[in-house]
């Protein structure tokens, strides 16, 4: 009886944790396949934006002003202390998220009790941050296309929005994330046991926040 | 047996809150540091901006990558499932510009 009630508690032990023969558990060595595929993902649509960097024939232009044939006088378009504020705001959400998978592997221990040591007040700071980011890049790109750029307007408008939006749509994807773990975590409580689950939702949101620092660089900082 | 490994391994050590906050604390900084150096002509015009941005940008990667991810406690497989993708980026990546760029 014990042998079996032991059988069993191990079958269901290896139901939740899913170890392969490496030792690891598979969902944790999926996520970081995922993420070196999307290394590459990220790494082609920044190479082709660096290749049609400075090769726009009609402006608007990212970093000069442009005067069109029509005589309209457009200027730089890129609004570097926005982007810089949300840069700040998309940093700030990944202390938020590796705080928040502090207080779900460290529930119940001495130190992580009150505000400070609840999952749920961190997974809404990274979900509300990242929300933030989002409302800024719909700002920028609302902004962008009432002074005359669009995807259709130039190489760079084209390269510009292709990229951005699909880092964008990344973060909604994170957002969207987080807000599941957020619901599970108030309907019946996210501990030590749910931590992989909360570790690989922070490992996607940290690599979002990575691209987002090559992309501030390379496409809004250098002119 | 196994079960035990594995779970030994997947509980690893990770850094301390106080850690997290001085990686915070940098990155806050290198960025401040990079907005400056754009609103500054002459050290835009020079030779040394678009190397000094680039750096400053692959610091922040790096502690990123190796703090918040814990990549630096993290097993060896994930640091190879991760780096091989990333130089076959970076390798891309010089490679379109050195093709395409002139």
């Amino acid at each position: 009886m014990t042998t079996a009630t032991a059988a069993a508690g191990a079958h269901e032990a290896h139901e939740h944790t899913h170890y392969t023969s490496t030792g690891l558990d598979n969902k944790k060595i999926a996520i970081w396949a995922f993420i070196g595929s999307e290394c590459m993902l990220f790494g082609s649509l920044i190479s082709t934006y660096l290749v049609y960097k400075g090769r726009s024939v009609a402006g608007p232009f990212p970093h000069e002003a442009w005067t069109s044939p029509t005589g309209q006088v457009f200027k730089p378009i890129l609004d570097i202390p926005v982007t810089s504020a949300s840069t700040f705001v998309l940093l700030m959400s990944s202390l938020f998220m590796v705080l928040a998978l502090a207080a779900v592997e460290n529930k119940g221990k001495p130190g992580y009790e009150g505000t400070l040591g609840s999952s749920r007040f961190w997974l809404f700071a990274t979900a509300l941050a990242g929300a933030t980011f989002l409302g800024f890049q719909a700002y920028e790109f609302t902004s962008f296309v009432h002074e005359g750029l669009t995807i259709r307007t130039n190489l760079f408008g084209s390269s510009f929005f292709t990229l951005t939006g699909f880092h964008g749509t990344h973060v909604a994807v994170g957002v969207l994330w987080l807000m599941t773990l957020l619901f599970i975590d108030m309907k019946r409580g996210l501990g030590p046991k749910d931590a992989i689950l909360v570790d690989i939702c922070a490992l996607y949101w940290h690599f979002v926040d990575v691209v987002w620092i090559v992309i501030f660089t390379l496409v809004y900082l250098i002119q | 047996m196994s079960n035990d490994r594995a779970h030994a391994d997947h509980v690893h050590e990770h850094p301390t809150w106080k850690q997290y906050k001085w990686v915070a604390l940098w990155l806050f900084v290198i960025t401040v540091v990079e907005v400056w150096a754009y609103y500054v002509p002459a050290f835009v015009a020079s030779r040394a901006f678009v190397p000094a941005l680039l750096l400053m940008s692959a610091v922040k990667f790096t502690v990123v990558v190796m703090f918040y991810m814990h990549l630096k406690y993290d097993h060896a497989i994930f640091r190879k499932l991760f780096t091989g993708p990333l130089l076959i980026a970076g390798a891309t990546l010089v490679a379109f510009l050195f093709l395409l760029k002139r």
